[in-house]
C-alpha cells in the first residue's frame, strides 16, 4: 500500500489547468518534495490532496482512502501547513495548538501535555503566552508548522515551510522533520532546492502541471547528465517552460 | 466535542476584540444614556406627546438596536476567518460543515442575551419598574438575534473583511435604526417607508419587546412570529451558503 498514490489527478480553472493528469506515489514514511517553478501547480497539487479543494477528474488514495469518496477519513490522517501562514491571532501561541490538538480529538489533558512536547520541540518557551498577531513572520510560521504537526498526522503537507525563516530557525525546521523521517510520511514544497536535496527521499518536479520527472535527487542529476541538483532541476522544469 | 472547542476559539477571538466590545455593548448603553438625559429634560407635555423616549419604550428599542452589532461581530470574524487562510487548516481538519456553522453561531447566542440582559439592566437604573416581563423581553429578543446571526453569517460568507464593515456597521445598523420605531414611529412617515418597515423584521421585534413590558401579552405573538419566520429563513440561507461556498471553495 502506498501513502499516496494519484490517478490522471487534474484541476481545471475556468481556462487554465493548474494540474493536469498527475501520476504520483509516494511510499509510507517516504519525505517526498514536490519542486516547481512558480504556477507550476505544486499547492494545487496539496490542496487537492488535503482535501480542501476538489480535484475536476481523477482521484488520489491516502493510505487506500479517496479523495473523492471518503474525505472525512482523509482529513482524520493528514494535516497541513498551508503556504501562507495559518494561526488564530488573537489567541496564544498555546491556545492555538491546543485549539488544533483538540479538533483533532484529543481531550484536555492529552491536549495539553502534546502543547508541551511542541514548544519544547520547536523552542517556543518564551512566546507560549503571546498572541499570535504579536509574533514576527517567522515565529508565525513556526507556530503554522507546529499546528501541523501536533494532530500526529500520517501524512503531512509541508508547502514552503521554509519561507520566511531566518537561517538558524531553517536549520532548526530541517532537524525537526530529519527526526520525523521514516515515522510519517511527508510532502514538501520548496523553492530551495538544497533543502529539497538535503532532506527528501524522492523528489518530483512539476511544470505546467505536469510531473515532468520523479526520483532520488542522485539520479535526477544522473539523468539531467549533471553534478549540480541546481542544473538538474533547471533543465527538467525548463523543459515545461520552453 | 469538536463544535465546543472550535466554539470556544471564536468567544475569544470576539471577546479579545475591544473596538467590538465598544460598539456591542457600551454604544447602545451610551445612546440610552443620552436619549433618557434628553427625555427627562423637555417640557413634561412634550415627554407626554413622544412616548418613545420613555424608558417603557426606549428600552426594548435600544435591546434591539444592540443586537445588530452580533452580525458584525459574526461577519467580522467569518469574513477575517476566510481571508487570512486559517479557515484553510480548518477546512482540512475533520471539522464538518455544520460543526463550522454552529462553532460560529452558538457562541453569539449567549452573547446577545448577555446582551440585551445589560441593557435591562442599565434600564432599570434609569426608571423601568422591575418585573418579571424583563425576564420574558429577553427571550423575545432571541429570534430577533437570530435574525441578526444569520445576517452576520451570510455577509461574512460572501464579503471581505472592509465589505463587511460597510455592510454590517454601516448598512444594517441604520436599517435597523430607522425602520424599527426605535426613534420615531414609522406610520408617522407612513407610505413606503412603513409599508418597508412592516415587511422587515426590525419593527416587529421592537413591538413584540414593547408588548412584553408593557403586559399585553396578546399582541406579542402576531408581531413575533414575523421575526421567527426570517429568523428561520435567514438561518436556512446562511447555513445552505456557508456549506456551498465551503464544498466549493472558491
Ligand atoms: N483559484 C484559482 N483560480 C484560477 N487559477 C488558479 C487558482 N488557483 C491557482 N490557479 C492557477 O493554477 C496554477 C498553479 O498554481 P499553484 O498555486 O498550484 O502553483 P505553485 O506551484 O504552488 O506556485 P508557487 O511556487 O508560486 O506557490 C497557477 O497558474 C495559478 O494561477
Ligand atoms: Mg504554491
Amino acid at each position: 500500500m502506498y501513502a499516496i498514490k494519484t490517478t490522471n489527478l487534474t484541476k481545471k480553472y475556468k481556462d487554465k489547468t493548474a494540474v493536469n493528469s498527475l501520476n504520483l506515489t509516494v511510499n509510507k514514511g517516504e519525505l517526498y518534495a514536490l519542486l516547481g517553478v512558480n504556477g507550476a501547480g505544486k499547492s494545487t497539487t496539496i490542496k487537492m490532496l488535503s482535501c480542501l479543494i476538489p480535484p475536476t477528474s481523477g482521484d488520489a488514495l491516502l493510505l487506500d482512502n479517496s479523495i473523492v469518496s471518503d474525505s472525512a477519513k482523509v482529513k482524520q490522517l493528514i494535516n497541513v501547513s498551508p503556504q501562507e501562514t495559518a494561526v488564530a491571532e488573537k489567541l496564544s501561541v498555546r491556545e492555538n495548538l491546543e485549539l488544533v490538538a483538540r479538533i483533532y480529538g484529543a481531550d484536555r489533558k492529552t491536549a495539553k501535555s502534546k502543547v508541551d512536547d511542541m514548544i519544547e520541540k520547536f523552542d517556543m518557551h518564551e512566546i507560549v503566552n503571546s498572541r499570535a498577531k504579536t509574533l514576527s513572520g517567522g515565529w508565525q510560521r513556526r507556530l503554522s508548522i507546529a499546528m501541523a504537526l501536533i494532530s500526529e498526522p500520517e501524512i503531512l503537507f509541508l508547502d514552503e515551510p521554509t519561507l520566511g525563516l531566518d537561517v538558524l530557525a531553517r536549520r532548526e525546521l530541517w532537524t525537526v522533520i530529519e527526526k520525523l523521517k521514516g515515522k510519517i510520511t511527508i510532502i514538501l514544497t520548496t523553492h530551495y532546492l538544497e533543502e529539497a536535496e538535503a532532506l527528501s527521499d524522492r523528489i518530483g518536479i512539476m511544470a505546467k502541471g505536469e510531473l515532468k520527472a520523479e526520483n532520488t535527487a542522485e539520479n535526477l542529476k544522473r539523468l539531467a547528465d549533471t553534478d549540480s541538483f541546481e542544473e538538474a532541476f533547471i533543465r527538467i522544469a525548463g523543459e515545461g517552460v520552453k | 466535542m469538536r463544535t465546543i472547542v472550535f466554539a470556544s476559539r471564536n468567544t475569544k477571538e470576539i471577546l479579545r476584540d475591544v473596538i467590538t466590545l465598544f460598539f456591542g455593548l457600551v454604544f447602545p448603553l451610551v445612546i440610552m444614556v443620552l436619549l433618557s438625559a434628553i427625555n427627562s429634560s423637555i417640557p413634561k407635555e412634550a415627554a407626554e406627546a413622544t412616548t418613545l423616549f420613555q424608558i417603557q419604550n426606549l428600552a426594548p428599542g435600544i435591546s434591539v438596536f444592540g443586537l445588530s452589532f452580533i452580525s458584525l461581530f459574526s461577519a467580522q470574524l467569518i469574513s477575517k476567518d476566510r481571508t487570512t487562510s486559517f479557515v484553510l487548516r480548518l477546512f482540512t481538519s475533520p471539522l464538518k460543515a455544520f460543526e463550522f456553522i454552529l462553532g460560529y453561531t452558538l457562541p453569539l447566542v449567549p452573547m446577545s442575551i448577555a446582551q440585551t440582559a445589560i441593557c435591562y439592566i442599565a434600564a432599570i437604573f434609569f426608571g423601568l419598574e422591575v418585573t418579571p416581563n424583563i425576564l420574558l423581553a429577553i427571550v423575545v429578543n432571541i429570534p430577533i438575534a437570530l435574525v441578526f446571526i444569520a445576517l452576520g453569517l451570510l455577509a461574512g460568507t460572501f464579503l471581505n473583511e472592509k465589505a463587511v464593515g460597510g455592510i454590517c456597521g454601516a448598512l444594517l445598523t441604520n436599517l435597523s435604526a430607522w425602520f424599527s420605531n426605535i426613534w420615531f414611529d414609522t406610520s408617522l412617515v407612513g407610505g413606503w417607508f412603513e409599508s418597508l418597515a412592516n415587511a422587515m423584521p426590525f419593527a416587529h421585534a421592537v413591538n413584540s419587546a414593547r408588548y412584553v413590558i408593557s403586559g399585553e401579552y396578546g399582541k406579542i405573538m402576531p408581531e413575533l412570529m414575523w421575526v421567527i419566520v426570517y429568523a428561520v429563513v435567514l438561518l436556512a440561507l446562511a447555513i445552505t451558503a456557508f456549506t456551498m461556498k465551503m464544498k466549493r471553495n472558491k
